[in-house]
């Protein structure tokens, strides 16, 4: 593999391994805090050790979430120095602003939560949960900002004496339209991620019968949110990918493997065979992708192979054609698990205002693997928005083969993406057998570990 | 090119980024670093740990914020730096990375195996990191291969020259002992005493370290016929900083130790950026490669957007990072919450006496954060200790 390769490898699996953990942070971290709300307001127990139940597999995930931050924002300048000196000036910012607004009040306020039970009143110990909340939603905020300029680059210029992208108005960057759809796609999608996690582990107890009563509350208030969420993540995707019809249409056209422009286009269900247009087997949806895209019946989409020729006129010979099988599934994955979400959480709803969510056995059982599928979504979404971006690193802008760090060599890449591979493999079966014993084990080991007094609240680590 | 004023404001603030950082995770790499030496039993163990619990995370966030703002102010000498130290970084992130999760798993396992493990790796994530920072800022200082393109063109071999590594000496054992003199504020019983006891013996050595570091860097300057902007002044305080903190750990003067590494730290590293100044990494092949504050820095408007972000968020975040080493300021027993005397008022330590007019700001936090200072006598330690474990 050329040191490209390498690099884009240890990008894609840094990312996507990061975002294992970020959106059960936004998504559980929002959830904490409307138990603990509950908590506070209700004064009923269970909520106390809902949150705290759920508090503890919170913080396992938190963890490996901060660590690989770390990585994530190093390797811009590792592997990508030529990016980082083209669009730092731009790119930079939001990165900085991030950690100083968001990060700081996120990883000092969940501190505080975490050993300020006995030390703060608690409304101001509620206060430190929902900071925390708010915090982790203005980190995406910002790391958003600078994907989305990536995607749709505004708000600058080219310094002429450098050649490099230098910021005008930060508020076009803010106001990105990308980044307005992105950003409540992301922050929904996370949202559903911890309502599903919660739903997924309630399952599993009230399957077993066990604090029947705390879990089909947690249950109850995750479901709510779950619906509301994934409905939400569909809606704002659909306007989405108007914008990205717009203002990304390669990209639009990679999703389909639409090759020519059609007008009144379908939508493509499923292929077998390849994907090159001539497959074996198509299930397609008539003026689907039309509507989708356009919002009209018979709105023009237009089509690989056009848009291919455009970019080429524009930008000079090259191809600017995604890896088709790529974006195709990719965006499949997503949008089928989304839809399965939808479909649980309203299946969910109805059976819980029959009253009926726990004795429906079967559709627990559902609901308990079902917590894989907000993590299959986000991590197809992510392969397919930054796979369908390519050839590009800035979208007609700068492209990916320029950007990487000229001087660093091949076997140091190689030697860093295994052991950042290695590392992570490792970390995540830890983190995963850690979470599948606490999950399993409930809230009541812990609980009365407390209450006996033994477990010294000042001592949590 | 015109000098950006800006830029130079800023060149301050990436100092001020990087001296917070050294000053807070300073100490909580010293913690993890003395964890096996100061932490014989796994009470000892957890005491030690959790005197950092609340607050390691935030610390590391300053490493985030200086790497970012390196990237927004100055983006040739983030690409430079970050790719041009490819391994160490590799290495730093490695071990922060089992640092971190290390803590939050530690406590989560029922067996001795598993806790010694995450002890292992909260050790070598602490210490790795410490010294090869101090490696990484001596090579920035003393230069390393960079060419016309602002690209580092030298392998491993040129960055473990002699300077840069006692330079990582140096972090090593300054960090370690102002762990130690953490250790000394935030604990009590056996631990102290052993704490007290590790920050004797370390109190020579990293004041040794410091000194020849110091002098090694003068000596270079010197021979480069470059001063910087070095005036003796601020190298000359840190090496008194250190010096008196060997008298202070015996005299038991804890809290004005603290102070005292604290001030050798900032000292250290104001040192290394008045001597950088106007560059921001030095090239060993020829000064036209090397990168400075005008030909490294983003576009005025960045800095101007920047530089306001930074000074509404910053006092703010030293507020509420302050007001979280107040919240904590109680010393961490191996006994229960219950059987401990209510927290003593605490008396934060008196402003230093001498504030060297070079510092462009105290250290932060500093002064509302440092956890009460010397107290008279060590309190025997608190009943039985915890059960281990949850």
């Amino acid at each position: 593999m050329t040191r490209l390769e390498l690099a884009r490898w240890q990008f894609g699996i840094t990312t996507v391994y990061h975002f294992l953990f970020v959106p059960l942070t936004i998504g559980l971290g929002f959830l904490l805090a409307i138990f603990q709300t509950a908590a506070h307001r209700t004064g009923n127990d269970v909520y106390r050790r809902m949150t705290s139940f759920f508090g503890k597999l919170f913080l396992i995930n938190f963890g490996l979430g901060v660590v690989t931050g770390i990585v994530q924002e190093f390797q811009f300048g590792m592997n990508w120095s030529q990016y980082s000196r083209y669009v730092g000036d731009v790119f930079g910012p939001p990165l900085a602003m991030e950690g100083l607004m968001a990060f700081f009040l996120e990883s000092t306020f969940l501190g505080l939560w975490i050993f300020g039970r006995e030390r703060l009143s608690p409304r101001l110990h509620l206060a430190t949960i929902w900071i925390v909340s708010i915090g982790s939603i203005l980190s995406a905020l910002m790391i958003l900002a600078a994907n989305s300029w990536m995607q749709h680059p505004v708000g600058f210029r080219i310094n002429p004496a450098t050649g490099r992208a230098t910021l005008t108005n930060f508020w076009a960057v803010l106001t990105n339209q990308i980044l307005i759809v992105t950003f409540w796609h992301t922050i929904l999608a996370a949202i559903a991620t911890g309502a599903f996690f919660v739903i997924g582990i309630s399952a599993f107890h009230l399957l077993r019968h066990n604090e029947v009563e705390l879990f089909r509350k947690a249950a109850g208030i995750a479901m709510v949110v779950a619906f509301v969420a994934s409905l939400g993540v569909a809606f704002v995707g659909h306007m989405q990918a108007q914008v990205m019809t717009k203002i990304q249409p390669m990209k639009m056209a990679a999703a389909e493997a639409l090759y020519d422009t059609e007008t009144g286009a379908s939508f493509s269900l499923l292929t077998i065979g390849n994907l090159s247009g001539q497959p074996i087997f198509q299930i397609r949806l008539p003026h689907l992708l039309s509507v989708l895209a356009t919002n009209s019946w018979n709105g023009k989409v237009e089509g690989i192979n056009d848009i291919q020729a455009q970019e080429r006129a524009q930008f000079g010979p090259g191809s600017y054609t995604p890896v088709i099988w790529v974006t195709y599934w990719g965006f499949r994955t997503m949008v089928g698990a989304g839809f399965a979400m939808i479909g649980l959480s309203s299946l969910g709803l109805y059976l819980m205002r029959r009253r009926r969510l726990e004795r429906s056995r079967r559709f627990l059982w559902v609901l308990v693997p079902a917590l894989a599928l907000p993590y299959i979504a986000n991590s197809a979404g992510w392969i397919f928005t930054e796979m369908g971006r390519q050839p590009w690193v800035i979208y007609g802008l700068m492209k990916t083969t320029t950007a990487v760090s000229p001087t660093v060599g091949t076997a140091d890449v190689t030697a860093t993406l295994l052991g950042f591979t290695l590392l992570y493999g490792v970390l995540a079966a830890i983190d995963f057998w850690l979470m599948a014993r606490i999950g399993r084990a409930g809230p009541s080991a812990q609980d009365d570990e407390h209450e006996a007094g033994q477990a010294e609240p000042a001592l949590v680590y | 090119m015109h000098h950006d004023w800006l830029a130079v404001a800023w060149f301050v603030g990436i100092a001020l980024f990087w001296t917070g950082y050294f000053f807070l995770e300073g100490f909580d790499f010293g913690v993890g670093i003395l964890l096996p030496v100061v932490g014989r039993d796994e009470a000892g163990r957890r005491v030690v740990v959790n005197t950092i619990g609340p607050f390691w995370d935030a610390n590391e966030v300053w490493l985030i914020v200086a790497g970012g703002a390196t990237f927004a102010a100055f983006p040739e000498w983030y690409a430079t730096m970050f790719s041009g130290f490819y391994l160490p970084l590799f290495l730093i992130l490695g071990a922060l990375i089992m640092r971190g999760v290390a803590f939050e798993f530690r406590g989560k396992g029922a067996d001795a195996g598993w806790r010694r493990l995450w002890d292992r790796s909260i050790f070598f994530g602490s210490l790795v990191p410490a010294v090869l920072w101090g490696v990484a800022w001596g090579n920035i200082l003393r230069g390393v291969p960079i060419d016309a393109h602002h690209d580092f063109t030298g392998s491993l071999l040129d960055l473990l020259n002699p300077y840069a590594l006692w330079a990582g000496l140096t972090t090593g054992l300054l960090f370690t002992l102002h762990g130690a003199v953490f250790l000394t504020l935030r604990t009590d019983g056996d631990v102290l005493q052993r704490a007290r006891a590790v920050a004797r013996r370390l109190a020579w050595p990293a004041a040794l370290a410091v000194i020849g570091f110091l002098v090694w860097t003068y000596v270079n300057a010197e021979r480069a016929a470059y001063l910087g902007l070095v005036p003796p002044l601020v190298p000359v305080a840190a090496m008194g900083a250190a010096i008196a903190v060997t008298w202070l750990v015996h005299e038991r003067l804890e809290g004005w130790a603290f102070v005292g590494t604290a001030l050798a730290i900032v000292l250290l590293i104001a040192t290394i950026f008045l001597n950088l100044y106007p560059r921001v990494m030095v090239s060993s092949l020829g000064a036209a490669n090397s990168l400075t504050i005008d030909n490294a820095a983003s576009g005025h408007y960045t800095l101007r957007l920047m530089a306001i972000v930074a000074a509404i968020f910053t006092p703010l975040v030293l507020a509420y990072q302050g007001w979280t080493y107040w919240v904590f300021r109680t010393r961490v027993t191996s006994g229960r919450l219950a059987a401990q005397p209510p927290a003593p008022p605490p008396a934060p330590p008196p402003a230093p006496a001498s504030h060297p007019a070079a510092q462009p700001s105290a250290p932060p936090a500093a002064q509302p954060s440092a956890p009460p200072a010397a107290q008279p006598a060590s309190r025997p330690s608190a009943a039985g200790p915890a059960t281990p474990g949850q």
